[in-house]
C-alpha cells in the first residue's frame, strides 16, 4: 500500500526520549499507526508487523490502528526508526522533510529491530 | 526537603510551579509536572564516567583526558560542527559560541531541524507576539495549527492557553473558542470547537485561501482547497474574525512539511490580515526547554539565530548551507561536538551514517544512540536539576533554572570552559594526522 508518512511527538516518545537505550523508548517509537481501514485491508491483526520502505531506507514497525488517521496516512513517533525513511534534503532552509514522506507499507513477519540492532550497521556502533 | 516553584527543564513551556521532594541528594518526587517533565527531572539512564574510544571500544578515562582529546579533535578538524544546545542553559550556550569561534567551526542548534523555518519566516515578516501570560488572561480564541500540545506540551492548555481561567477569561475553556488545523485527528483536536482536517502538505494553500477570505476577496478562492470545501473555509474565516483577542500557536506540522519557511511566512501574513479586523497574536510552539535561549544567545553573540559558520573568521549564516543537516549531507564537516541533543536519533539516516565516519564528541547527561557513534563521551550535570542557569520560555521570557541537588558531574558550562582552556593550551603543539 502506498501511503504518506507523518512523524511527530507522542507522550510515550517524550517520556522516553531522555532514556533512549531503555526498552520502553524502543517500544514507544517503533510503532506505525494506520487508519482503521488500511489496517484491515492489509490484513493486520494484533502482534503483526509492517515493513515501511521508500527510496531512503526501510524498517519494520509494530502496527497499530488509529481512528484519528485518514486513509492513506501513517503516523510514526519521531525517532531513529522513523528517520530511516527521511531523506537529507532540507529545501535550502535546514530541516529535512520529516512529514509528508511518500512510503510503501507491507505486512511482514520480520521482527522489529531494537535500538542497538538498528545502529549495528553504522560505523562505530559498539559502546 | 520540599522545593517549590521549581522550573521544569523539558519543553518550551518552562512550567515554573513544580514542587520537588529532595532526599539524600536525589529528587524523590516531582509534583505538578506532566509525564514528560517528571520523566526528565527524575533522571535515569545516566552516563557514568567520561569515555574515549580506544581500539573500537569506549573506555573510561579522567575528565581531563576527555577534555584534551575533545580539544585535539576540534583543533585537528578543518570545519568542526558544534551542534545541539537546546537542552542546556544560556551560560553554557555562550561558551559554545566562544568555542566555535576559537576552532573556526560551525555552531548550530536543534532549531534547524525544528522551528528553524519559523525563525526564517519571522525574519521575513516580523512576529506579532505576546507573552503566554497575555494569552492566558486575554485570548478568547486559540488556534493550534500543525501542533499537538496534548502530547508535546501537555500543560500548555492548562497553564497558558485553551483551558486556563485568566483575568479577563474567567470561564477558562468554556469562555474560549478553540480551533485545531491538522492532517490527522490528534488528542488536541478532540478538545476543539472546530477541527479542520487538511490534506498533508497543503498548509500554504489553505492559509492563502483564508487570507483571501479574511480580506473579503473570497471570489478568487476555488471551491475546494487542501481537501476543504470553500464554504467551510469561509465560515472558519468569519469565526476567526469574531474573536476579541486571538492567539495562533503553530508547530512542526507546518515547518516540517512541503513549503517549510514559506508556510510560516504565509501564516504570519494571515495573522497580519486578521489584525485588520481584530487583535491576533502568533507564537511557535518551541520544543526543547531552552531552544529559544540558544537563538537569543547566538543572536546577541553573532548577529544570527542559528547555523553560524566561523570558518571565514567572521560569523556567516546561510541556512541550507551552514545548517547541521546540510553540512552532514554534503560531507562538509570533518568532526562534530554534539551537546544536549541526540543527532543520531533525530537526523535522517544518510547524515547519521556520515556522522559515524567522523570523530564525534558527545556532552550529555544521558546515554543515547549518539553515544554509540562517539569517540569522546563527557557526562554532564542535568541543567535545571543539578546545575543552575538561564532559560527562555517559548514566548521569550527569561527564567532562572534552579539547582535542586548536588552532583559530582560537571555542568555543561564547566565542561566547555575546560575544553576551551585545553584548545588554547594545545593550539600549535599537536600533530594532526590527515584522515
Amino acid at each position: 500500500m502506498k501511503a504518506i508518512m507523518i512523524s511527530g511527538r507522542t507522550l510515550a516518545q517524550g517520556a522516553g526520549c531522555e532514556c533512549k537505550m531503555n526498552p520502553d523508548f524502543f517500544k514507544a517509537v517503533s510503532i506505525c499507526s494506520l487508519s482503521e481501514g488500511d489496517y484491515k485491508s492489509l490484513g493486520l491483526t494484533d502482534g503483526k508487523n509492517v515493513l515501511v520502505k521508500n527510496e531512503f531506507g526501510q524498517a519494520v514497525f509494530f502496527a497499530r490502528a488509529d481512528e484519528g488517521l485518514p486513509p492513506g496516512i501513517i503516523f510514526i513517533p519521531m525517532g531513529p526508526w522513523a528517520n530511516v525513511l527521511v531523506g537529507p534534503d532540507t529545501g535550502g532552509c535546514g530541516p529535512p522533510q520529516y512529514k509528508g514522506v511518500e512510503v510503501e507499507v507491507l505486512p511482514t513477519d520480520e521482527p522489529v529491530l531494537d535500538v542497538r540492532e538498528l545502529f549495528a550497521g553504522i560505523g562505530r556502533a559498539k559502546a | 526537603m520540599i522545593l517549590e516553584d521549581v522550573v521544569c527543564s523539558f519543553c518550551g513551556c518552562l512550567c515554573d510551579d513544580l514542587v520537588a521532594e529532595v532526599e539524600e541528594g536525589k529528587v524523590k518526587r516531582i509534583k505538578r509536572a506532566c509525564r514528560l517533565g517528571s520523566s526528565k527531572m527524575m533522571g535515569h539512564g545516566r552516563i557514568k564516567a567520561p569515555m574515549v574510544r580506544k581500539d573500537g571500544e569506549l573506555k573510561e578515562v579522567s575528565y581531563q583526558e576527555a577534555y584534551d582529546r575533545a580539544a585535539e579533535i576540534l583543533l585537528c578538524a578543518k570545519k568542526p560542527l558544534l551542534y545541539g544546545w537546546a537542552s542546556t542553559v544560556c551560560e553554557a550556550q555562550k561558551k559554545g559560541v566562544l568555542l566555535a569561534e576559537e576552532v573556526a567551526g560551525v555552531i548550530d542548534s536543534t532549531a534547524t531541524v525544528c522551528h528553524g523555518p519559523s525563525v526564517i519566516g519571522i525574519e521575513e515578516k516580523g512576529l506579532p507576539g505576546a507573552t503566554l501570560g497575555q494569552v492566558k488572561n486575554r485570548a478568547d480564541m486559540i488556534v493550534f495549527w500543525g501542533c499537538n500540545p496534548a502530547e508535546a506540551h501537555p500543560r500548555h492548555a492548562l497553564r497558558y492557553s485553551s483551558n486556563v481561567p485568566g483575568k479577563f477569561t474567567p470561564e477558562g475553556r468554556a469562555g474560549r473558542k478553540v480551533v485545531v488545523v491538522d492532517v490527522r485527528e490528534t488528542r488536541t483536536a478532540k478538545n476543539a470547537d472546530k477541527f479542520v482536517l487538511i490534506r498533508p502538505g497543503s498548509d500554504y494553500e489553505v492559509i492563502s485561501a483564508l487570507r483571501m477570505l479574511v480580506a473579503g476577496k473570497g471570489d478568487f478562492v476555488p471551491d475546494e482547497v487542501g481537501g476543504i470545501p470553500k464554504t467551510v473555509l469561509a465560515s472558519l474565516a468569519d469565526f476567526l474574525k469574531s474573536a476579541k483577542f486571538g492567539a495562533v500557536f503553530f508547530g512542526l506540522g507546518i515547518t516540517h512539511s512541503r513549503g517549510r519557511y514559506k508556510n510560516i511566512d504565509n501564516a504570519l501574513s494571515l495573522v497580519a490580515e486578521l489584525n485588520a479586523h481584530t487583535k491576533f497574536v502568533v507564537m511557535p510552539m518551541r520544543g526543547h526547554y531552552n531552544v529559544t535561549g540558544i537563538g537569543q544567545v547566538m543572536a546577541w553573540e553573532t548577529g544570527f539565530p542559528m547555523s553560524v559558520d566561523f570558518a571565514r573568521g567572521a560569523a556567516y549564516f546561510n541556512p541550507g548551507e551552514t545548517a547541521a543537516c546540510d553540512l552532514l549531507a554534503r560531507h562538509d564537516t570533518d568532526a562534530a561536538l554534539i551537546i544536549a541533543a541526540d543527532a543520531a536519533s533525530n537526523f535522517p539516516r544518510p547524515t547519521v551514517e556520515y556522522l559515524a565516519r567522523i570523530p564525534v564528541i558527545q556532552i550529555d547527561p544521558y546515554e543515547n544512540p549518539t553515544t554509540l557513534l562517539s569517540e569522546v563521551v563527557i557526562p554532564s550535570a542535568i541543567s535545571g536539576v543539578e546545575a543552575e542557569g538561564t532559560a527562555y520560555r517559548m514566548d521569550g521570557m527569561a527564567l532562572r533554572m534552579r539547582k535542586l541537588v548536588d552532583t559530582t558531574y560537571p555542568s555543561d558550562e564547566e565542561i566547555l570552559t575546560n575544553i576551551i582552556e585545553s584548545v588554547r593550551r594545545q593550539r600549535g603543539t599537536i600533530g594532526c594526522t590527515e584522515a
